[in-house]
């Protein structure tokens, strides 16, 4: 017979391959089954736990899915009103310069109502860290075209698919703001697979360590799914954001130090 | 110096920590002097210009929640876009100070003074059951004091201060003699968001709670800082109220006209008199209320279509027959206009 081994002998340091971070609080996450949301969270969380930046670090949450933010990551936070998170962050950033400032937004947030300041905060260079979720579509309203929204893609308030002649054309924000001076690196990721995940954590990681050169803005944009918005299953939303939004929004850098440090002919 | 100019140098010297403000007549002065007297060198003050007044005022929301002194300055129209980063400051109870030099409206009226924001200015502004305090400068020195007031009270009460001028005098010159400068703080107060030790709880800057009842508890503690601010930060100045059969109220420029009014009508055997509300918000009701047992009537004078006068007709509750009067688009009334005003609506024979 196979002994049976007591939970409190499983339950030991060396067995430990995976835990809560310390950072993400003990609160229940409000998003729906297979959002990339928690994901993100999680992955910000780790590493402001493990860069130990906890007590250097000021969050600015949104308007959107993620304004609950503050619940869920253990820091100081401030919740600016919708669009507004770079005018805030750049307030904190140029009054605290020695802390860690990001804003948290999604493409409704940052790419609409706020498209005026992520385009001036960027441009003026602020040394802060933008994470942008575009998941092309409103999600805290119940799933209304976002500036991110494909061509043809189905919302209530394209509820015959978006027609781009009346409905205008999905806004590449993340390649306008690679194209500004004031950005210092900007990049496209997702969360979806495990690869993903890492490559993502690596390009955040990255952000914070170019912020302590005060150099300009990063921009990290995670291309992420929402299935109740698009009304999906997460399996079936996940294969469908391969097979619509990356060919549209291609994963990847658009912009870092070393091209910079390129000099132009 | 010019009004806008004693604000900037003001703010310099009373220690504020960032100012955000974005260019509009006529205001422009103020920005464009802190840019010229560069205090980053000096006190460490911040200085940015924004790319609108909404950026403005959201940069004053992220400062102010850092526990820092700042401010922002605009003038009407610009008051208006800054009225939803407003709303957002007085839901999450931060100190701030607003500098609104009135020009005439609607929309983009004229450049001329105007003392037409002052429903915006006293019963909130933006969305929801909000106040700010309201302080109403009537010189040069006024829009100079007031800045160190402002913060005073702005931290004392975690609420937002608006200092309500306008273009004339934002735009007129004066003899000022200036505060002596105040160190930048330091310290911050223990709610603000400045990174998160492991000795505290995390600080959340917000004004979100959709559970109701936690909502209707924050209004109502709202309602109880508001009573407390009408309690005790009620400001006025009398002039010649003394033996006054007939009251002239008047905030501002209009304040100045009537005081020179006071003197013409007496000349003319009126006994006139004059109360200047210097808070808007709280208003004076209760010296009005206590004046109207005394006086025949009462005269607002105001450059609106008649704002104020609501205010004092509810201090007055019926007491003696209240009046308005006033120019509009930009128009000061001159000290005549408002003695024959003043014959016309209660010495008719």
């Amino acid at each position: 017979m196979t002994q049976v081994t007591g939970i409190k002998e499983i339950i030991k340091p060396e067995n430990l391959v995976y835990k809560k971070t310390s950072v993400m609080t003990r609160n229940i996450l409000s998003y729906c089954p297979g959002c990339g949301h928690g994901t993100a969270h999680r992955i910000l969380a780790e590493i402001i736990d493990e860069e130990g930046i906890q007590s250097e670090t000021i969050g600015v949450s949104p308007v959107g899915c993620s304004v609950f933010l503050y619940y869920y990551i253990d820091i100081d936070w401030q919740e600016a009103a919708h669009g507004r998170a770079p005018a805030v962050a750049t307030a904190i950033k140029r009054l605290m310069p020695d802390k860690f400032v990001f804003t948290y937004q999604g493409d409704g947030d940052l790419a609409a109502i706020g498209t005026a300041e992520t385009i001036h905060a960027c441009n003026r260079g602020e040394n802060i860290l933008i994470i942008f979720i575009n998941n092309g579509i409103y999600g805290m309203t119940g799933g209304q075209m976002a500036p991110t929204t494909l061509p043809g893609m189905k919302s209530s308030t394209s509820p015959y698919g978006r027609d781009v002649k009346t409905m205008g054309n999905p806004l590449k924000i993340t390649d306008i703001v690679a194209s500004l001076p004031g950005s210092y690196y900007v990049t496209r990721q997702s969360v979806h697979t495990a690869a993903n995940v890492k490559k993502t954590k690596k390009a955040i990681r990255k952000a914070v360590q170019y912020q302590k050169l005060n150099k300009g803005t990063c921009l990290v944009e995670i291309v992420s799914n929402c299935p109740s918005g698009w009304k999906m299953t997460p399996v079936q939303s996940n294969k469908w954001m391969e097979e619509n939004m990356f060919p549209y929004y291609p994963l990847g850098d658009l912009k870092t130090p070393e091209e910079e440090s390129v000099p132009k002919k | 110096m010019k009004g806008n100019e004693a604000v900037a140098e003001a703010a310099i010297r009373a220690g504020v920590d960032g100012y955000f403000g974005y260019p509009i007549t006529p205001q422009t002065e103020i920005i464009e002097y802190l840019m010229e007297a560069n205090p980053a060198e000096t006190t460490g003050m911040i200085v940015l210009q924004a790319e609108s007044e909404v950026a403005a005022i959201n940069m004053v929301y992220g400062g102010a929640a850092c526990g820092k002194k700042v401010m922002t300055t605009s003038s009407s129209p610009g008051i208006s876009l800054k009225q939803e980063g407003i709303s957002y400051i007085a839901g999450a109870e931060l100190p701030c100070l607003i500098v609104n030099v009135v020009r005439g409206g609607p929309g983009l009226g004229t450049i001329q003074p105007a003392q037409s924001d002052y429903f915006q200015s006293t019963k909130g502004g933006g969305h929801g059951d909000y106040h700010l305090i309201v302080l109403a400068p009537a010189s040069v020195q006024e829009m100079a004091d007031f800045v160190g007031l402002s913060f005073e009270l702005a931290f004392k009460y975690r609420n937002p201060v608006l200092m309500l001028s306008d273009g004339a005098i934002g735009q007129m010159m004066e003899k000022v003699y200036l505060s002596p400068f105040v160190e930048r703080s330091k310290t911050v107060p223990d709610w603000a968001t400045t990174g998160k030790p492991a000795t505290r709880q995390r600080n959340i800057i917000t004004s979100l709670d959709l559970d109701p009842n936690r909502q209707e508890l924050f209004n109502i503690k709202l309602l109880a800082k508001y009573d407390e601010i009408r309690e005790k930060e009620v400001r006025y100045e009398e002039f010649q109220c003394e033996d006054a059969e007939f009251l002239l109220v008047a905030y501002g420029t209009s304040a100045r006209v009537c005081q020179k009014s006071v003197q013409i009508a007496r000349e003319r055997g009126i006994k006139a008199g004059l109360l200047r509300p210097i808070t808007l918000f709280p208003f004076p009701s209760k010296r009005l209320n206590e004046l109207a047992d005394k006086v025949k009537g009462m005269l607002s004078v105001e450059m609106s279509a008649g704002q104020m006068v609501e205010d004092v007709l509810l201090s007055v509750n019926g007491k003696v027959p209240v009046y308005h009067f006033g120019r509009m688009g930009g128009i000061v009334t001159t000290p005549e206009e408002v003695v024959e005003n003043l014959k016309s609506k209660f010495l008719k024979d």
